[in-house]
């Protein structure tokens, strides 16, 4: 039985990928040297979800699977999310 | 393709089922490290100040390095994808071992960066250590085990990707059935999102 591969990703799409990865790692380092105050931590982890979804996406081939794939990961997600939000909502009410 | 059904149950291959698991196994992965990060994110909440300072005491050169050489090592890998899909399994393994390489270098830096620290005295135990303000102890704390902790994922990794190279030269993997690559790639994609968090949540913090 053969694989299906005509989602296949070409060599040089992966290079394109891996080159915008790289820009936003350089944006990554730049924004860092500036004093965003409040927004240091929101701008990082914004700029570090870009790189992640790319590389989930295109690296992963979450693209090209079958939409399972991607509810499952965001199920994921909005299971880690809510754990995140439900202790820090303690921490902020104690 | 006239005897695709007898293929079919000749070798039963069901890649997206194993893909699948593939899938589950590193949504465990993710709660593993996402404890760890929750971990950080109220101990940084709580202790603002020390933090920055630990932060600025990493290398932020040696953090950047590191991302780049992760996400050259994650073009390589999915290269080696598109190289078995085109048939050409030399290229394959050319891929997969320039993938090994650079996680090797990786780990390289790493001693680097460690061994300087182990130097200056700055690891649990020490007089230099006990003397640090608690927030930035938690600090550095939480450095050792979440990079640690993703330094054996990178080792683990390559050992991986040396047993997708084994089956390919075996000829056990080939342009119509390489899953079990695809799922060595995705644990090696894994090991690069974690650490696109960890770079600026350790390194670029001040």
């Amino acid at each position: 039985m053969k694989q299906e591969n005509e989602h296949s990703m070409s060599y040089s799409a992966n290079i394109w990928v891996w080159a915008i990865l790289i820009v936003l790692t350089f944006v990554t380092v730049k924004v860092a040297e500036f004093d965003l105050q409040n927004l240091t931590v929101a701008v990082a982890l914004l700029l570090a979800s870009a790189k992640a979804t790319i590389v989930a996406m295109y690296f992963m081939h979450l693209k090209f699977e079958s939409k399972l794939f991607i509810v499952m990961v965001l199920f994921t997600l909005l299971i880690f999310g809510s754990f995140i939000l439900l202790t820090f909502i303690d921490y902020w009410t104690r | 393709m006239s005897d695709t059904a007898t293929h079919i149950v000749e070798h039963h291959l069901d890649e997206q089922a194993s893909k699948f698991g593939m899938w589950l196994f590193l949504f465990t992965e993710l709660l593993l490290f996402g404890g760890l990060f929750l971990v950080y994110s109220i101990y940084r909440y709580l202790n603002q100040d020390d933090f920055a300072r630990g932060g600025s005491e990493l290398d932020m050169y040696i953090g950047a390095i590191n991302t780049v050489i992760l996400l050259t090592s994650s073009l390589s890998v999915a290269m080696s994808i598109t190289a078995i899909q085109k048939n050409n399994k030399r290229m394959a393994v050319i891929l997969l071992w320039i993938t090994i390489v650079l996680a090797l270098v990786f780990l390289v830096n790493k001693y680097f960066e460690w061994s300087h620290k182990y130097h200056v005295g700055l690891y649990p135990g020490t007089e230099t250590f006990r003397t640090l303000p608690a927030g930035e102890g938690l600090f550095f704390l939480l450095y050792y085990f979440m990079t640690g902790l993703h330094g054996v994922h990178v080792i683990i990794g390559a050992i991986l990707l040396g047993f997708v190279i084994e089956r390919v030269l075996d000829g056990k993997i080939t342009s119509e059935n390489y899953v079990f690559q695809e799922n060595g790639a995705l644990y090696w994609h894994l090991v690069d999102l974690i650490w696109i968090y960890l770079f600026p949540l350790f390194y670029l913090i001040h």
